[in-house]
């Protein structure tokens, strides 16, 4: 009779000596394997947060800080004139820069997921649109300083050409710089997420619209736009968080003549005013948590992630 | 109710860069009937659905619909329908207003539409899920929403993509029950694309049996499983014997056939010339145990495998030549005398089960 042995019937069986190895309890298990990340956010998120809002409410003079707990700074924040302009001015930077990179981002994510065929192509054309990140952030805003100063190469370019006789003034040092290079730094951040989104669009879906009659503009409006919602809001997302937290292109672009939030609580932190400059950004924060709230509730985004 | 349509495709191509996926094939399609397209996967049969249905374009050919030629029109204008293969509904709306989402491009006012929709809804019994999004249905309710969808646009025909594949065997079997209904009902040209036989020969009034791009036959089901045109045809239908061999003899009304280093059959006469290769094929349930009543009507085996299934045995013999030879023998004749692997045996057959094959291309 011949014998039939099934793979790995009896390898268990013949060697009885169980291998000895460390038991670890499964409880204690997943707690292991969720450590490492909770010591990293909590040293690097958690305790520093914590230590903001504590400082917020410490009492300061010109070269010391005092433990306490005073509501002078939020009193001081909230009821200065100059706050809520800053506020304002970086609310409206968001909201120009929001719009912009969402028309951009959109429609550079639909060229590539709908109009290059092949998926070799769509990453090499994806991956040259992160080629810049390759450089620093700072160094691409400065590198437009000299492209739109007094003598730059827009305000030569239009003078030699004879279309104006003076350099244009607002183009450097201006709200216009300001959400120009913002674009610029930014329109990736909106392109990837609402990329990743389209990319997950059955394009059965677009021949289905297709077949019921649906034209180009009625296929974009009625099934790709509103499938594309949840990449937009986490670009969204990301643009309105960043356009919140930043300081060196307002300072940079605007040549100082223009403020944001952040801007305002580095110079805050320069005169050495740490418990202003925490209740600021305390502040800022519960801002900005409010407006992610707000878009999470528009949006629901879970399937994305 | 409907108007029905009748399908004809001249000579069309398709070529995808240096690769032909249809070749020139050619196929008239009754008003009001049936037809499935089967084959293999990468047949073509796909490709020719979807050139039926415009979202491929036509290489080369003419497709008429009802005498209309609607080669180069967009889908929604040429009066068919189309279901996706993973029915393709909008995952962002809900049953309303997926099923209402033609009427909605046609510019039809939202009360309009969406009381037509639900009126389609509930002919597919679905109106108590009418606020539900796609996925929160089953998979044949998927596929009804699917069916009301293509259907609300009141087309001349309509074209499934291999409508069944999504669904589990049980739902495969009943799904199946409800297209035909339905196409009874309507009375409106269905062009099903599918792989399986089986479903093929429970659905259609004319299945095309396609391979590598081409038109095997074009028959009714019986026809097709009867007379299996080449033998292709014969051996994805199944339930047949196909042997290949050489022609040495033949009279007015007879050939034989001889399997290299192996027996001869007899078939009917043919118009092989003698010499030329040519397939036979033979029903597995219409081969039976025993000694042939004549030489050439049978060989003598040796068994290699048994399959008892219930109502009947499968026997899988090897010898003359022939490397499997399928016999489905009743129960009672097999068990009158059992025989086991490895033993030889004798099979035969009768000479009107003898089915001479054309060959393709």
């Amino acid at each position: 009779m011949a014998t039939v042995r099934f793979i790995g019937a009896g390898t268990g069986a013949g060697t009885p000596k169980a291998r000895r190895s460390l038991r670890i309890p499964a409880r204690l298990a997943s707690y292991l394997q969720a450590t490492p990340l909770t010591l990293i956010l909590g040293c690097f998120l958690a305790l520093p947060l914590l230590m903001i809002v504590v400082v917020s409410f410490w009492d300061y003079d010109f070269a010391q800080m005092y433990p306490g707990f005073l509501l002078m700074n939020y009193q001081e924040t909230l009821s200065s004139w100059v706050t809520w302009q800053t506020y304002l001015n970086t609310l409206k930077y968001a909201a120009m820069v929001w719009a912009i990179t969402l028309f951009l981002g959109f429609w550079v994510a639909y060229f590539l997921a709908f109009h290059i065929r092949t998926t070799a192509m769509q990453m090499v054309l994806f991956l040259v649109c992160t080629v810049p990140f390759l450089t620093s952030n700072i160094i691409r805003m400065i590198s437009w300083i000299p492209v739109l100063g007094r003598n730059g190469l827009i305000n030569s370019g239009l003078i030699s050409a004879g279309i104006v006789s003076e350099p244009v003034e607002w183009l450097l040092y201006s709200d216009f710089a300001v959400v120009l290079a913002m674009v610029h730094l930014y329109t990736l951040f909106m392109v990837t997420p609402i990329f990743n989104t389209l990319m997950r669009i059955d394009k059965s879906l677009v021949e289905a619209a297709r077949d019921a009659g649906a034209s180009s503009w009625q296929v974009l409006t009625n099934v790709i736009l509103p499938l594309a919602k949840p990449g937009m809001a986490i670009g969204t997302i990301f643009v309105v968080t960043l356009v919140m937290a930043d300081f060196s292109t307002v300072q940079v672009m605007s040549g100082g003549q223009s403020a944001s939030v952040a801007l305002m609580m580095k110079n805050q932190m320069s005169l050495l005013q740490y418990p202003a400059a925490a209740a600021n950004a305390v502040v800022l924060l519960v801002l900005v948590l409010l407006m992610v709230a707000g878009i999470l509730r528009i949006v629901d985004i879970r399937k994305e992630l | 109710m409907t108007k029905a349509a009748e399908i004809e495709i001249a000579s069309v191509s398709k070529v995808y860069g240096t690769t032909t996926a249809v070749h020139a094939i050619s196929l008239k399609i009754p008003a009001g009937s049936y037809c499935c397209l089967l084959g293999p996967s990468g047949c073509g049969k796909t490709s020719t659905l979807r050139m039926i249905a415009g979202h491929e374009s036509v290489s080369s050919g003419d497709i008429l619909l009802g005498n209309k030629d609607v080669t180069d029109l967009p889908p929604a204008a040429r009066g068919t329908a189309m279901m996706f293969q993973s029915y393709a509904l909008f995952p962002h709306l809900d049953l309303v207003d997926n099923v209402a989402f033609s009427l909605k491009m046609k510019g039809v006012d939202k009360e309009t539409r969406r009381a037509k929709a639900l009126d389609m809804l509930k002919l597919m019994q679905l109106e108590p899920y009418a606020n539900r999004r796609p996925a929160q249905l089953s998979g044949g309710q998927q596929q009804r929403v699917a069916l009301a969808r293509a259907l609300i646009t009141d087309p001349e025909a309509l074209l499934l993509d291999e409508p069944l594949s999504a669904l589990d065997p049980f739902l495969k079997i009943r799904m199946r029950a409800e297209l035909k209904k339905l196409q009874t009902a309507l009375g409106i040209t269905f062009v099903h694309v599918t792989h399986s036989q089986e479903e093929a020969m429970a659905l259609a009034d004319l299945i095309v049996v396609m391979n590598d791009g081409r038109i095997e036959q074009a028959a009714p089901p019986r026809t097709v499983f009867e007379r299996p045109a080449t033998a292709f045809v014969a051996r994805f239908m199944g339930d047949h014997n196909v042997i290949s061999g050489r022609v040495t003899a033949s009279t007015a009304s007879d050939t034989l056939l001889s399997v290299p280093s192996g027996g001869d059959f007899w078939a009917p006469a043919s118009d092989t010339p003698e010499g030329d290769l040519a397939d036979i094929a033979i029903r597995t349930d219409r081969v039976r145990m025993g000694a042939a009543a004549e030489a050439g009507l049978g060989f003598t085996g040796t068994i290699s495998n048994v399959e008892y299934r219930g109502s009947s045995v499968k026997l899988v013999a090897t010898g003359a030549g022939i490397e499997e030879f399928t016999a489905i023998l009743s129960d009672t004749m097999f068990f009158d005398r059992p025989v086991k692997v490895g033993e030889a045996i004798e099979l035969s057959w009768n000479r009107e089960d003898v089915i001479v094959l054309g060959r393709s291309h």
